[in-house]
């Protein structure tokens, strides 16, 4: 007869490995906490904090993630033609991304102007207002995100004929106490008179900065006026996602010689954002979950040796049976990979439970990435399988002989 | 075919005085023997089950078993040739607990290259065998001294072993077990199984129809 090589069938192995962990139910459960509770830390670090930097970058709504705006230096004289053309705004415009553009002609002299609605010479009140006066182009509420409270914006129209008109910003016309312009009331600035044809809505995002509370002319009228000159400010309202890209081209377009000395303020990026608060929260706790881990290897690796010592006679038992050293090596190392699988299982259940229950509990929407979760029981069973190495070959490398004269 | 055929084995354990635990034996088993081995406690009886189980190898001599020869073989050629060829039988029974009684038989299959499917059907055959076979779905935990011994020879014999190697199977069992033990062995015997019974009990021992005694390494055939 011929001698062949022990062999022994995955799913026999499987078989044993399950009916070696089910044996002792409430050992095994105390023995998988470490990994469960391991896993679960780093499941409910990660998870969180992806779902943290979501909501952070959440704030960063659609309508300040499309701004850009572009700060044009001020020279001395106001008369001098300054870097950017009011003529180079349709070259802005015409770049793809562009929603809207509006020039802004605001320099410092006009940051003060004297505004009343009537020539009343009351000596009793003080009539003026103190309130900026500002030069622009007719995309201005497009930009702003704003409507018209009442009224209308001038046009191209105003713009050509220097028209004196003027519209007022939200802010400026209840200082003013214009509600209404059907009367055509006019308002006078330095002593000269424009006519009221609209007042501004109420302005979202962050690119008023002071609009909504200033005097509002077309660029035109105003450097007629008023002198206030070349454009200070080019306020751009962006398609989504566009503003990185057009914080880089808009100088360009606007100024082709002198683009280097503009200055744009962008929106940060949204994915370096939500990094940097994830790094943030990171860190500390995946060193906790880490050492959770390593615990849990150290728990199963304790538990798996006092179980080969016990089961002694079990180990001589297959080797009389049959069983190369290889397959009592594999056995141990399968059941306390198994053992590390479910932990991990569960573990990353109860993380998941968690992060939504958290979310739930802070009305967040829970953001869980998908290798993660996959991730959890394949690191319980990477634990369980570094943990089973050393009982596993103790378990091989003990005699059969002595394992068999022990009396379990 | 002989089962079992010793020349001049010899196993030595390294100490001061070395031990001279087997000393030139010869023993023969032909199949269908019922061979039973006595000796005092230190007379060499646990180096020759060892041997004789392929647990341990001899320093000298020969050792056939089913016809191969064995003290050339390498670990994993006698792992082999021990799963297939001969069925053990210890005095701790050396059932798992909490894996049913037809379980813990079919482990016996566990390291063999044998269909899956009829295992569980071969387990109950050899449970039948020994009687047991309304026992099938117990805990071992829940049988008596002697079921449980039964158990554990119908587990040695599943697969149809040359050889069933008996280590002082009535060492954990009361009169009344003994009794129903020996029993069993002398059934197998009739029909045709090898029967090695390795025991220190005089009345174990005369029971079987082959007696050979061992004193201090060496072998003596008791002729009766």
């Amino acid at each position: 007869m011929t001698v062949g090589r022990p062999s022994m069938g995955v799913r026999d192995l499987l078989d044993e490995a399950v009916a070696g962990i089910t044996a002792r139910p409430v050992r095994t459960g105390l023995t998988m906490l470490g990994t469960v509770i391991g896993i679960t830390t780093l499941v409910i670090t990660l998870g969180v904090a992806a779902t943290a930097a979501d909501q952070i970058a959440g704030r960063f709504d659609a309508v300040t993630a499309t701004e850009v705006t572009v700060v044009i230096p001020t020279l001395p004289d106001p008369a001098l033609p300054g870097p950017v053309a009011w003529t180079a705004l349709p070259d802005l415009v015409r770049l793809n991304g562009v929603r809207a553009a509006a020039a802004v002609a605001r320099p410092d002299s006009s940051a003060n102007a004297r505004v009343r609605t009537n020539d009343l010479h009351d000596p009793t009140s003080v009539t003026d207002r103190i309130l900026p006066v500002v030069g622009t182009t007719t995309g201005l509420p497009d930009v702003l995100g704003a409507s018209m409270a009442t009224g209308r914006y001038f046009d191209d129209g105003h713009v050509a004929r220097h028209d004196r008109v003027a519209v007022l910003g939200g802010g400026a016309a209840k200082l003013l106490g214009v509600v209404t312009v059907d009367d055509g009331p006019a308002v006078f600035v330095d002593g000269q008179a424009f006519t009221v044809i609209g007042v501004l809505g109420p302005v979202t995002g962050g690119l008023d900065k002071g609009l909504s509370s200033s005097v509002l002319l077309p660029h035109t009228t105003g450097d007629d006026r008023l002198r206030l000159g070349p454009p200070t400010t080019v306020l751009i309202r962006t398609d989504l996602g566009a503003a990185p890209l057009i914080a880089e081209q808009a100088p360009i377009a606007l100024s082709p010689n002198g683009h280097a000395a503009l200055r744009v303020l962008a929106p940060p990026d949204p994915a370096t954002l939500r990094g940097g608060v994830q790094h943030d929260v990171n860190g500390l706790f995946v060193v906790l979950g880490l050492v959770s881990l390593v615990v849990g290897a150290i728990g199963i690796a304790n538990v798996t040796l006092v179980t080969v010592v016990e089961r002694t006679g079990e180990i001589g038992l297959r080797r009389a049976l049959g069983a190369a050293r290889r397959h009592v090596a594999y056995q141990f190392l399968a059941e306390s990979v198994v053992v590390g699988l479910i932990g991990g299982v569960l573990g990353a259940s109860t993380g998941v439970v968690s992060v939504v229950a958290i979310s739930i509990s802070r009305e967040w929407t829970p953001v869980l990435d998908l290798p993660i979760v996959a991730g959890a029981p394949v690191a319980g069973a990477l634990v369980g399988l570094l943990a089973g190495l050393y009982p596993a070959l103790r378990a091989a490398r003990m005699q059969p002989v002595d394992a068999l004269r022990s009396g379990t | 075919m002989t089962v079992i055929h010793l020349t001049g084995v010899g196993r030595t354990f390294p100490a001061d005085p070395p031990v001279h635990a087997l000393r030139d034996v010869d023993l023969r088993v032909e199949p269908g023997d019922y061979l039973s081995v006595v000796g005092a406690s230190g007379s060499g009886k646990s180096t020759l089950l060892n041997t004789l189980g392929l647990l341990d190898r001899p320093d000298s001599g020969s050792y056939l078993l089913d016809g191969v020869e064995t003290t050339t073989l390498d670990d994993r050629g006698r792992t082999s040739l021990r799963g297939s060829r001969i069925g053990f039988v210890f005095q701790a029974f050396h059932l798992l607990p909490h894996r049913s009684t037809v379980d813990n038989v079919a482990l016996a299959e566990v390291y063999r290259k044998t269909d899956r499917a009829h295992r569980a059907q071969r387990a109950e055959a050899a449970l039948a065998r020994v009687g047991l076979a309304h026992r099938a779905a117990f805990d071992p935990g829940k049988l008596s001294g002697g079921e449980r011994q039964r158990v554990a020879i119908a587990r040695a014999l599943v697969g149809e072993p040359a050889l069933l190697l008996c280590d002082e199977p009535t060492g954990n069992l009361d009169r009344a077990n003994t009794g129903a033990v020996l029993d069993l062995f002398d059934e197998l015997g009739e029909q045709g199984v090898t029967l090695v019974v390795i025991t220190h009990d005089e009345e174990v021992s005369a029971r079987a129809a082959r007696r050979v005694r061992i004193d201090d390494g060496r072998l003596s055939e008791e002729l009766r």
